[in-house]
């Protein structure tokens, strides 16, 4: 269910880890710190990401739909459009009604709505063409500390099964309330929600007894478990600098061009 | 598909560069705290018990109530956990499902992933701690300190989460202060109720079954002095701290008041939507307080209709 493009062949998907992730890292660096309202290095910043998105061969509807999914949180930056300083641009909706919309809060806005979209692709980009284990062991090799690079693998491996067993527990909910959301009072709703969600622990806690017998069983003492990645080659060197670099010249662009 | 959503997973490009790095690396020193502390209590049980739990919450995440009008009610968690398991163990827990959620779902940023853990797996573990601590303090009778400690805490969890939330939007100049402190409080002063009724629900069925899991009253009373500590400061600060933050006008506004632009600001902001969140009210310190009393007050009346239910149901 989660991992559907991950399978593919694409320039992207065989790059080592270790460098998309540290790329993508710098890139979100990159674009949040340039400054409002330098279109011209958006434009540049989108250009790197989309070339990114073609080499991968991902179906880009699919990227723009998954894009949309930090869309309500910019009703947090939405506020800024009226309170913001002069100059306001002025929207008569009838004699009584004017609408004052300042033109700098305009602008802060919008760089927010983009840099925050262009983030979000560069972070799309990375998950849909990296497997989550080869993702955790680049994580680990850039220092991430055992213990959580074990816990996330083992998380990971587990969470399609938790998500079936909560997925049954709503079904089974459903068909005995046939299939009406709104029966009985919102106490009660809330209530079978709760103990579905205390059965869920229950089940997980005692899976975690089993899981650990059995690896006890088969000789863990504590080491951790992950999956070691790629060795890092003069090649990903070149690639990771000169990313690198093509970031910061935009940054610089956008810095100068302010 | 995906997991429930709260409106408190940031997403990247609306905080400041300085707040993501200073919550970066508070998260980095309180994680690194809680791996010592739990690989000592659990040892090589630790892995396979924190990574299944947190797989838990993910799904557990995912299962919603319909409250009416097509919202529903979530679960975040953080206090749940921390009742489970303890605060430590709580911390690690959280940091995994926030983690995986922003590097697999993009549920929040990976710049602003410092921030999300330090919102939602250190304060909401805190608070939920503090206010567990003291409750199970006042309340002599163990059941009834059990059950109405959950509620009070994972109301509060969601609360203190969303003003914490909101100020740092308001610190990097994403949002002013009068507007998203009082609306990320009124907000989530309802979202706390489903994760208190949630969460109840859960603690009561845990209750039934496995009584011996829920231990939270008596183990480590002495040894985590400092979340509960912690815990107290931030709930108090927030709670208190920001309402007076969002009575005053944020930095962009302050230059406009300077400036003698603050009447024009005012009007245009007074023609499409009103100033504070509470229609009738001006001022916006009263309004949050308002809303968080209100809040408080659903819960009270929530938990004598749970005590009320339950003594007929027994009788």
């Amino acid at each position: 269910m989660i991992e559907i493009y991950q399978h593919q062949k694409s320039y992207i998907h065989l790059l080592n880890t270790r460098v998309k992730t540290l790329f993508t890292l710098v890139f979100i660096l990159c674009v949040s710190l340039s400054p409002t309202g330098t279109w011209p290095a958006y434009l540049l910043f989108l250009t790197v990401i989309l070339a990114g998105i073609i080499l991968s061969r991902l179906s880009f509807k699919l990227l723009l739909i998954r894009s949309l999914i930090s869309l309500p949180f910019v009703l947090a930056a939405f506020p800024i459009l009226f309170t913001a300083p002069e100059p306001h641009w002025q929207l008569s909706i009838n004699e009584k009604i004017k609408i004052l919309i300042s033109q700098p809060g305009f602008e802060r806005f919008i760089s927010i709505a983009i840099k925050s979209w262009m983030s979000l692709l560069a972070a799309i980009l990375l998950s849909s063409s990296t497997h989550f284990e080869e993702l955790l062991s680049a994580l680990r090799k850039l220092g991430l500390p055992k213990p959580i690079v074990s816990i996330l693998s083992l998380m990971w491996r587990y969470l399609s099964l938790m998500i079936d067993e909560g997925r049954s527990l709503a079904r089974a909910r459903d068909s005995r309330s046939a299939g009406k959301s709104n029966v009985r009072t919102i106490g009660w709703r809330a209530g079978v929600t709760g103990k579905m969600v205390g059965n869920l622990l229950l089940r997980s806690l005692e899976r975690s007894e089993r899981v650990y017998a059995a690896m006890a069983a088969r000789g863990y003492t504590g080491d951790p478990l992950y999956r070691t990645s790629k060795s890092f080659t003069k090649g990903d060197y070149w690639i990771l600098t000169c990313g690198v670099m093509l970031c910061l010249l935009i940054l610089a662009f956008a810095i100068l061009s302010q | 598909m995906l997991p429930g959503k709260l409106f408190m997973h940031i997403p990247d490009g609306f905080l400041s560069i300085p707040v993501s790095i200073v919550l970066w690396v508070v998260s980095i020193v309180v994680i690194g705290i809680a791996l010592r502390k739990t690989s000592k209590q659990l040892g090589e049980k630790e892995i396979p018990l924190m990574g299944i739990l947190a797989a838990a919450i993910f799904a557990g995440q995912m299962l919603n109530f319909s409250v009416t009008g097509g919202t529903s009610g979530h679960l975040l968690g953080a206090a749940l956990v921390t009742i489970l398991l303890g605060p430590w163990a709580a911390i690690l827990v959280m940091t995994s499902v926030v983690s995986i959620q922003a590097l697999v779902f993009q549920d929040g940023g990976l710049i602003s992933l410092g921030s999300n853990l330090f919102n939602m797996a250190i304060v909401g573990v805190f608070v939920s701690y503090a206010i567990l601590t003291v409750v199970n303090k006042i309340i002599k009778s163990e059941k009834t300190a059990l059950f109405s400690s959950s509620v009070i805490a994972s109301w509060f969890s969601i609360f203190i989460v969303s003003l914490g939330c909101a100020v740092e939007l308001v610190l990097s100049g994403t949002s002013p202060a009068n507007i998203a402190i009082p609306a990320m409080a009124s907000i989530h002063a309802l979202i706390g109720v489903g994760e208190a009724l949630i969460t109840l629900g859960a603690i009561s069925f845990v209750y039934t079954a496995r009584k011996d899991l829920l231990k939270i009253g008596s183990a480590s009373k002495s040894t985590n002095k400092g979340i509960l500590i912690g815990g107290s400061v931030i709930t108090i600060i927030l709670a208190i701290l920001s309402p007076m933050a969002s009575s005053h006008p944020d930095g962009l506004e302050w230059v406009a008041e300077k400036q003698g632009f603050l009447s024009v600001a005012q009007d245009s902001i007074y023609n499409l939507i009103p100033d504070y969140v509470m229609p009738g009210l001006t001022n916006e310190a009263v309004a949050t307080i308002i809303a968080g009393i209100i809040g408080a007050a659903v819960v009270f009346v929530l938990i004598i209709g749970v005590a009320q239910t339950r003594k007929k149901t027994s009788s």
